[in-house]
């Protein structure tokens, strides 16, 4: 074999792929990500038209869904359970559609890797498109739902207040935490595939474990620590705050929800690079 | 000359577990009593190749000589287990045509998927759609769903878009066994435009004469390793001949291990 000189790096621009000098794959990931951001936002314009393709409602149906949801827990909260909370509708969906928003990117990054690896087994593709787009998906009905919410607070007489532009801020936050708790998920479901079915029962339990259909106030002393203990408790009050009680989370609240969501999106983000492409070749 | 690609001593090795274990709870029984056993696959042993720009290389070989994880090698898909590889220019793989095409969206969005599967932009993708569409003779279907595509049809938008994109290294795996003989005259054709502008193609197929004729150099696989490395004539003459008798292919012929880089047309 003759020993012809190989460029370190491939000259006048030129592609080059060379498997010993890989690099960090944390970096290296990153890099791939950003130079195959088309394909993100085509996964989401994909996900989005299939599926409102052949129904009625189409693009409604998230706007509508909240809606359904909020007068179903109204009923039953308010009028049945009486509780003390003022205006619930807006209570109520303030968190929904926060929890909505994690939920649906969380369990859909779960959800995604069988495919997704069929596909990246084929052709090279960095997985964490897949993750990305998953949020994309959520992000979009998120805003999507903002919608019905500001109906709401018109049928109700609720004022809009001027801290809204915090809320940028809020989703920011909840985007990283949902990300890394999104590449830890798609990570284990590519090693085992009943990661999915646990997760959804999972994010059941949780959503009832964080204060949405009712008030932090109810919670016996007991259980505080898990109420303490639960990142979405900080991160669905930086978003409900600004809404519904017309003010700026406290910075100590800000502190902590961003501490949090940026340790869970880089532990998520490594563990994610150097694990998820074992796993899809352990068949 | 830079060769195109180039591996060192590459293998690869897959670690397939006896028994399937796909799930936590399986898993964590086998953990428990202690019975987790692997088998060793070595799909590629100890591969040294080198393809100059502008080379048009046939892989012929039996079904799990190692032909597919060469291409999967080669597009970065699966890492060597040991050795290295390096490749330089894009690289468009035709490995599976339609992978990734979605039924529900028409024949104008798949366009757009799939050219932002194999890294391009929007942008780019819409300016190349009409040439795309031209070629694959589907101008009157681009804005109907592929689910009502036939066959054929769905070959030839996956084709186009994969050869349109301009790529230094075109990687085609059996894509060429579907569609029309028209269909196949065509794509065989532009893989002669990408041979005389300087590109450098692989093709893996079953099919001898299509390797004889559009190939200047063959390589055959055996189990993982190189058998006969040289003029595409030559080595699927000795690869049929070695099909109608298989014995062992080391033994039919002198082999050439180290073919000097062939000259370039």
């Amino acid at each position: 074999m003759s020993t012809a000189a190989v460029p370190a790096r491939g000259s006048g621009g030129v592609p080059l792929y060379d498997s010993a000098n890989r690099g960090s794959r944390v970096l290296e990931e990153a890099r791939a990500l950003w130079s195959y951001r088309a394909l993100v936002y085509e996964l989401v314009i994909r996900d989005i038209k299939v599926r409102y393709k052949r129904s009625v409602l189409g693009v409604f149906w998230t706007m509508l869904a909240p809606l359904l949801n909020m007068v179903a827990l109204t009923l039953v909260f308010s009028s049945i359970l009486k509780q003390q909370i003022r205006n619930y509708p807006v209570y109520f969906m303030t968190g929904s559609i926060l929890w909505t928003y994690f939920a649906q990117s969380t369990s859909s990054a779960a959800s995604q890797t069988q495919d997704s690896n069929e596909l990246a087994k084929r052709i090279y593709i960095p997985r964490s498109v897949f993750v990305a787009s998953s949020i994309g998906v959520g992000l979009v009905n998120l805003v999507l739902s903002i919608v019905p919410l500001l109906a709401i607070l018109v049928a109700t007489g609720f004022p809009l207040y001027a801290t809204w532009y915090f809320l940028p801020v809020a989703v920011f936050m909840v985007t990283l935490f949902a990300a890394g708790v999104g590449f830890f998920l798609f990570t284990f479901a590519s090693r085992f595939t009943d990661i999915r079915e646990m997760y959804l029962v999972l994010v059941q339990t949780w959503f009832f474990l964080t204060p949405i259909v009712y008030h932090p106030s109810i919670v016996p002393a007991k259980f505080r620590l898990a109420l303490w203990a639960n990142p979405m408790y900080y991160l669905v009050r930086t978003f409900r705050e600004p809404i519904y009680d017309g003010m700026l989370p406290s910075s100590r609240l800000i502190a902590a929800s961003l501490a949090l969501s940026l340790a869970v999106f880089f532990a998520g983000w490594v563990y994610f690079c150097h694990r998820a492409e074992e796993f899809a070749f352990r068949t | 000359m830079t060769p195109a690609i180039r591996l060192e001593e590459v293998s690869v090795r897959y670690k397939v577990p006896r028994e399937r274990i796909g799930s936590l709870k399986e898993y964590a029984i086998r953990r428990v009593r202690r019975r987790m056993s692997f088998d060793e696959f070595e799909a590629l042993d100890d591969i040294s190749i080198e393809i100059l720009p502008g080379e048009t290389v046939g892989i012929v070989g039996r079904n799990g000589a190692g032909k597919s994880t060469l291409l999967k090698l080669i597009a970065r898909v699966v890492p060597p287990t040991a050795g290295r590889v390096i490749v330089v220019g894009r690289i468009a793989p035709l490995l599976e045509l339609g992978l990734g095409l979605h039924g529900e969206l028409t024949g104008r969005e798949n366009v757009l998927l799939q050219g932002a599967l194999l890294g391009f932009s929007r942008a780019k993708m819409k300016r190349r759609l009409d040439r795309i569409v031209e070629w694959a003779e589907l101008e009157g279907f681009i804005d109907a769903p592929i689910r009502t595509y036939s066959t054929g049809m769905t070959a030839r938008l996956a084709f186009s878009v994969a050869t349109d994109v301009d790529p230094d290294i075109l990687l085609v795996d059996e894509a060429l066994s579907v569609g029309d003989e028209r269909f196949q005259m065509k794509c065989l054709d532009r893989m002669e435009s990408f041979r005389r502008a300087g590109k450098t193609v692989i093709l893996v197929s079953h099919a001898l004469p299509q390797v004889r004729d559009n190939c200047r150099r063959a390589i055959w696989f055996h189990e993982g390793r190189v058998v006969r490395d040289g003029d595409s004539a030559t080595v699927t003459n000795a690869y049929h001949e070695w099909s109608l008798q298989p014995g062992d292919p080391e033994a039919t012929e002198p082999v050439v291990p180290d073919a000097a880089p062939l000259p370039r047309f």
